[in-house]
């Protein structure tokens, strides 16, 4: 049934067909007379059961069937051993149309139709599919007709598991006996109530996989199925907070007096943010639900708990989101005292806050910090332009890196209760397949073996170290990457991505890493003796972001000249206010969809991208950005609309993005998607901009 | 021959081809004959169709070991004519020390016709074997059913039966191989399936290995030695210890061990009701021999059995042969004659031209070979199974390997619920072969080899009521001489060989068909005649 090329049909061969096509127009025309006149006699319905026979496919003439069936069991007077005729003729009908096309939807829906109507055998149900499954194996109507039959037979799961076992052994090639095996296993998993038993299930599956692997290591089969069971020892149970902004005991500086959009590089010092109000971010391991002020809650002297709206960062339009973000409003607060004012948070003490399978947030965490409100004195010319030159950026003193709030989520540095969350089992396991793995590498040339190592590796790192704080195997895991781009050049975005993550994670996994890419800005006058930091991880052939919950206190952020094609995840950077994108491979607006979420965002520079250069815009092919997930919800509350001169139609896309921003200051130069036309749109929807690619818009 | 009745004269008395004998190399040389258009004669001095490739039963079997004709050639022959000569045919047995020991005539007795044992056992099919697509190409295929080996085995170093990892789902399921084994197992096979349907000279194994001895490029490729003894005894089928360079007299090339590789594999898988690589005919062997007969019988050979040859005729002036006198006392005409092995024309004649059809010819070795009768299965959830033990794997000085043969009432050779054992080794004389068999008796039911029964005498039937291991019925041993067949215009087919297949068989009948017949072609494509026959074989579930 696979890989079976096709050939041509010969002259003969497209006569007969030809001639059939005629006499099945004809059986056709004839059967819809019938089914539009509702005539069910035994003439009709062989008419119908001829149709079906030479096209199984005619979905039509399966309904009528249904709607014959219906007639005719209502006419009966129902004596049981008609109705049971009138079904067994169906299963016949569907035997012979199966004959024909063994892959036919309409035949095995009518046949699962026949069945749950509870008039006929199943005893020849399991010989029937036993015919189909021999004569193609990986026929998916079959299996899924299986576990109908099965589950209508109240066959146990251990016979099916063993169906699955006999058929994997005479071709361990079958993915769909893998495939059903692992649902089987969910089941049994499901039901296993003591943690120790499913254990044991889950780690005679890695034997039993490990033959296939070692047997036939190009095979790719066993390892889907090795992939699904690392899911299952992987599996992140309970949600926990990873990080947060503001990190825990943190001294929080809010500066400045006027509205901040006017000014908006002037009130950078340590760690400064508007001044009506800032966000409070809240970063979990895996998508939660119920993150609200009865879950979270704030004690503080200037807001009320219950005014302070947590919304979910999520490109989705979905209740979870693994980021959630609140304002605090600092309207109420004494600009002129300078005494600090103790914020604390709780959450995790009740429950509400669960992950999409269920689970509670085990851990109660407590974070407490303070703000204090340092009026701005030094008033910054207006005009002030951020350049992101080589030698606007130095070196952070020592004393400077003291403030970086970076790496308190260590589960030692928090004053929380750490618990693990992974079990001894759930690491030996992972360090027990890393040997296998390797041991087959070191014999057998596998990229597939190659890639499972990295994920093995990257799975042992996060269990030891759940705040990725610690990356033994970053290194073995690049290598593997880069090997694999070279090895396997149709996937190498994939890998390159990957690679990028790993890098990410071992830049920022501890201090000492992280600060060498930590720069003072010297470019704009500040109110300290030093500038703001930036965070720069430009050139470092990145790819993809990640990393996100170690940059939430980041404010200015380069990663110009990397290889960025999506920037997911960014919308965690609620600080964020100077981005540089240049010189990257963003393809699209669509591409920037976070960027809508980061309200501080006032300079933006996307220059020398590949945006409008390809006409078929990728990302909104990936689910997260479909253009049907209406996810602009959000943003048309906020009362955006646009300047009726704009030429919306054109650049909607861009449109989306920038309508929420208040940019001061843009560069865009290097794009396809660049002229003057699209600069006059930019300069309507944009109305605070006042740096566009470098020109100073108030001086023209 | 004054006891056969008076037998009617064979009409006509001039053939293209009269044959003597209808084992398998006989048949099938009758069935290629005729569908080329000869016209042949096929003689048996027996009244049963097989000849050395027979399966009878237990009486019959321990009959034709003893005298191998019912009774002898007269050797008196009167000449067909004033230019004829006639010429003596002598008759040697193939068979010697034969010791036959029942242990339960009664019930042996009750059940005798529902026996079929192989006179050549064990014997299988590959399912790629040629003899099976001279089956299907001669459309024998209507007349044999046959069933699945259920499962192979070899003995590891640690005696143990373990099953042999003889494909790629056999490699996942075995339970005895490590990981790293199966895995350089499966790389290995890959290597072989690459040399064989792989285009590139990169592919392909070079000359030189393939020239070397199986056995060292074995070790090149760095396989275990637990895997090398797999792959040699139990795929290969080597008869001879390849590690012992004094002791094997036949050294596997490289070339011949891939392609007996090749030929288990394409095996495993090429019919669909098929389990493993081998196939058993329902009733026995003796099968396979009397379809092609039918076949043959089709295309208009005439077929006398009981039927013996006295003589030779012979022209007087060029010394050829001219024709045949038979027991009847007929005389009849061919251009030539075929002969069964056991026959043999004095060499003085200079009728036969020393070809010989078989390679390895020149090893001077005999077969030992067992049967025995079992009232229950050696493995209690399997019927029918293949065992090697390699050599050495029995005793230190066991030099070749024994291969055994399990198959049961299933496949209509014994009485339901009854098992028949068949075992065979290589050896360079009786009393060595037998103690190999012995040994992989008493290993296989588990018995002390202080147990070995001192040799019994030849050919006498002895009981032994007293044995303690219930599970024997009856046992027969004996030693078969290996020689080749040869060609000429009289010539004799090969006895039956020391492999397990029919593969060797196959090659020296389609060797002699060309060299009797050299524009004819062997079985030639034709559209089956039988709108029912699919050309496929039967292979019951």
């Amino acid at each position: 049934m696979h890989g079976r090329p096709r050939t041509a049909p010969k002259p003969e061969d497209a006569a007969a067909s030809a001639a059939k096509a005629q006499k099945l127009r004809a059986l056709q025309s004839q059967f819809l007379s019938y089914h539009h006149s509702r005539i069910y006699t035994e003439e009709a319905l062989d008419a119908s059961a001829k149709l079906l026979e030479i096209n199984p496919e005619y979905y039509t003439a399966w309904n009528y069937r249904k709607l014959a069936v219906e007639h005719r069991v209502g006419e009966s007077g129902s004596s049981p051993e008609y109705v049971k005729s009138i079904f067994d003729e169906e299963l016949k009908v569907v035997e012979n149309a199966l004959r024909q096309n063994f892959k036919s939807y309409g035949a095995w829906y009518h046949r699962t139709w026949v069945l749950s109507k509870g008039h006929s055998s199943l005893d020849h149900e399991l010989r029937l599919l036993d015919r189909f499954q021999k004569a193609d194996p990986r026929n998916f109507h079959a299996w899924n007709y299986r576990r109908f039959v099965a589950a209508l037979l109240g066959r146990s799961v251990e016979d099916e598991l063993q169906y699955t076992e006999d058929l994997i052994g005479n071709n361990f090639s079958n993915y769909s006996a893998w495939h059903n095996r692992s649902m089987l296993l969910s089941e049994i998993l499901k039901k296993k109530e003591q943690e120790s038993s499913s254990q044991d299930v889950i780690s005679k599956e890695y034997e039993f996989v490990l033959n296939a692997l070692y047997t036939d290591p190009d095979d790719q089969s066993g390892w889907f199925y090795h992939l699904w069971l690392l899911d299952q020892t992987f599996k992140v149970k309970a949600p926990l907070l990873v990080s947060s902004w503001p990190v825990p005991g943190f001294d929080l500086v809010v500066s400045g007096n006027v509205s901040f959009a006017d000014h908006p590089l002037s009130s950078f010092s340590e760690f400064t943010v508007a001044l009506e109000r800032f966000p409070v971010v809240l970063y979990f391991n895996q998508n939660v639900e119920g993150v609200n002020s009865s879950t979270v809650t704030i004690q503080s002297t200037f807001v009320q708990n219950e005014d302070v709206t947590w919304k979910p960062l999520s490109l989705q339009n979905s209740p979870a989101s693994k980021v959630w973000v609140g304002y605090l409003d600092l309207s109420g607060v004494d600009h002129h005292s300078s005494a600090p004012y103790t914020v604390e948070i709780k959450l995790g003490h009740h429950q509400g806050i669960m992950s999409s399978n269920g689970l509670q947030l085990s851990i109660p965490f407590d974070l407490s910090f303070t703000v204090s409100v340092k009026p701005l004195e030094t008033q910054s010319s207006k005009d002030e332009k951020v350049a992101w030159e080589e030698d606007k950026f130095c070196a952070c003193e020592t004393h400077l890196q003291v403030a970086i709030p970076c790496l308190c989520y260590d589960g030692i540095t928090v004053d929380n209760k750490y618990e693990p969350t992974t079990s001894d089992w759930q690491i030996g396991t992972i360090a027990e397949e890393i040997s296998q793995i390797r041991n087959l590498l070191a014999i057998s040339d596998s990229k597939i073996g190659k890639i499972t190592l990295a994920r093995l590796l990257m799975a042992h790192d996060a269990m030891s170290s759940p705040y990725a704080t610690k990356t033994v195997h970053a290194e073995e895991v690049l290598g593997l990457y880069s090997e694999l781009m070279k090895l396997d050049p149709s996937h190498y975005q994939y890998y390159k991505d990957e690679r990028s993550l790993v890098l990410l994670q071992q830049l920022l996994s501890s201090r000492e890493t992280l600060l060498r890419y930590c720069f003072c800005y010297r470019g704009i006058t500040s109110p300290s003796a030093y500038g703001p930091i930036c965070l720069r991880l430009n050139n470092q052939s990145i790819s993809r972001m990640g990393s996100f919950d170690k940059l939430l206190w980041v404010q200015l952020l380069d990663l110009s000249d990397n290889e960025l094609h999506s920037i997911e995840g960014m919308e965690a950077l609620q600080l964020l206010r100077c981005l540089n994108l240049g010189r990257n491979k963003l393809r699209s607006f669509t591409s920037l969809d976070p960027l809508r979420y980061l309200r501080s965002l006032k300079v933006l520079n996307i220059s020398h991208n590949e945006i409008g250069l390809h006409s078929i815009d990728t990302t909104r092919y990936s689910c997260s950005a479909s253009p049907l997930s209406h996810n602009g919800e959000i943003i048309w509350s906020d009362d955006v609309f646009p300047p009726e001169d704009a030429d919306v139609t054109n650049y909607w896309e861009a449109f989306m993005v920038f309508k929420s921003l208040e940019l001061t200051q843009l560069d865009i130069v290097g794009n396809a998607v660049t002229n003057e036309k699209f600069k006059s749109f930019l300069l309507k929807i944009l109305p605070k901009l006042q740096f566009l690619d470098g020109q100073n818009l108030h001086q023209i | 021959m004054a006891e056969l009745p008076p037998y009617p004269p064979i009409e006509p008395s001039e053939f293209d081809l009269v044959i003597v004998g209808t084992g398998l190399p006989e048949s099938i040389l009758a069935a290629a004959a005729s569908a080329a258009g000869k016209s042949v004669l096929h003689l048996d001095p027996n009244p049963f169709y097989g000849s050395h490739f027979a399966s009878l039963p237990p009486d019959d079997l321990s009959g034709f070991l003893d005298h191998p004709r019912p009774s002898s050639p007269d050797p008196a022959a009167a000449s067909g004519g004033d230019d004829l000569a006639a010429a003596s045919i002598d008759l040697r047995s193939l068979y010697s020390d034969v010791e036959i020991s029942s242990f339960a005539p009664e019930t042996l007795e009750q059940h005798s016709r529902k026996f079929s044992l192989d006179l050549s056992g064990p014997r299988v099919l590959f399912c790629a074997d040629k003899a099976v697509d001279a089956i299907l190409k001669s459309g024998a295929n209507q007349y044999v059913e046959f069933k699945s080996i259920d499962a192979s085995l070899v003995c590891d170093k640690g005696g143990n039966l373990v099953n042999v990892p003889d494909s790629r789902a056999a490699i996942f399921k075995d339970k005895s191989l490590s990981l790293v084994e199966k895995n350089v197992l499966m790389r290995f096979f890959k290597l072989v399936q690459q040399h064989f349907s792989g285009d590139g000279e990169s592919d392909r194994i070079s000359e030189e290995d393939l020239a070397s001895p199986f056995v060292e490029f074995l070790a090149k490729m760095r396989l275990p030695e637990k895997i090398k003894s797999v792959i040699l005894y139990a795929i290969a089928m080597a008869d001879y210890d390849q590690e012992d360079k004094e002791a094997c007299k036949i050294v596997i090339s490289t070339k011949e061990g891939i392609e007996r590789l090749a030929l288990y594999h394409s095996s495993v898988g090429r019919f669909a009701n098929a389990v493993g690589a081998l196939i058993y005919p329902i009733y026995g062997q003796g099968e396979l021999a009397q379809a092609f007969c039918r076949r043959a019988a089709v295309k208009g050979c005439i077929y006398v059995l009981r039927m013996p040859v006295i003589a030779l005729h012979i022209d007087k002036e060029s010394g050829e042969y001219r024709g045949v006198r038979l027991g009847s006392g007929q005389d009849i005409f061919s251009h030539k004659l075929v002969l069964e092995p056991s026959f043999t024309v004095p060499s003085s004649r200079g009728l036969l031209p020393q070809n010989s059809l078989m390679e390895n010819a020149q090893v001077k070795a005999k077969m030992a070979r067992g049967i025995c009768i079992l009232t229950s299965s050696l493995r209690p959830d399997e019927s029918n199974f293949l065992i090697v033990y390699p050599p050495r794997s029995l005793y230190p000085e066991q030099v070749t390997s024994v291969r055994v043969l399990q198959i049961g009432g299933n496949l209509a050779v014994c009485p339901s619920g009854m098992f028949v054992l068949y075992l065979s080794a290589l050896c360079d004389e009786a009393s060595q072969g037998k103690k190999i068999l012995h040994r992989a008796i008493n290993a296989l039911m588990n018995l002390d080899d202080s147990e070995i029964s001192e040799s019994t005498p030849a050919s006498t039937v002895q009981t032994e009521e007293a044995r303690a291991d219930p599970l024997l019925l009856w046992r027969a041993l004996y030693i078969q001489e290996l020689t080749a067949g040869q060609v000429g215009t009289v010539s004799s087919t090969p006895m039956p060989d020391g492999s397990l297949g029919f593969n060797d068989a196959l090659d020296a009948t389609v060797k002699l068909f060309q060299t009797i017949y050299p524009h004819e072609p062997f079985f030639p494509e034709t559209p089956a005649e039988d709108p029912e026959d699919d050309g496929a074989l039967s292979v019951e579930t």
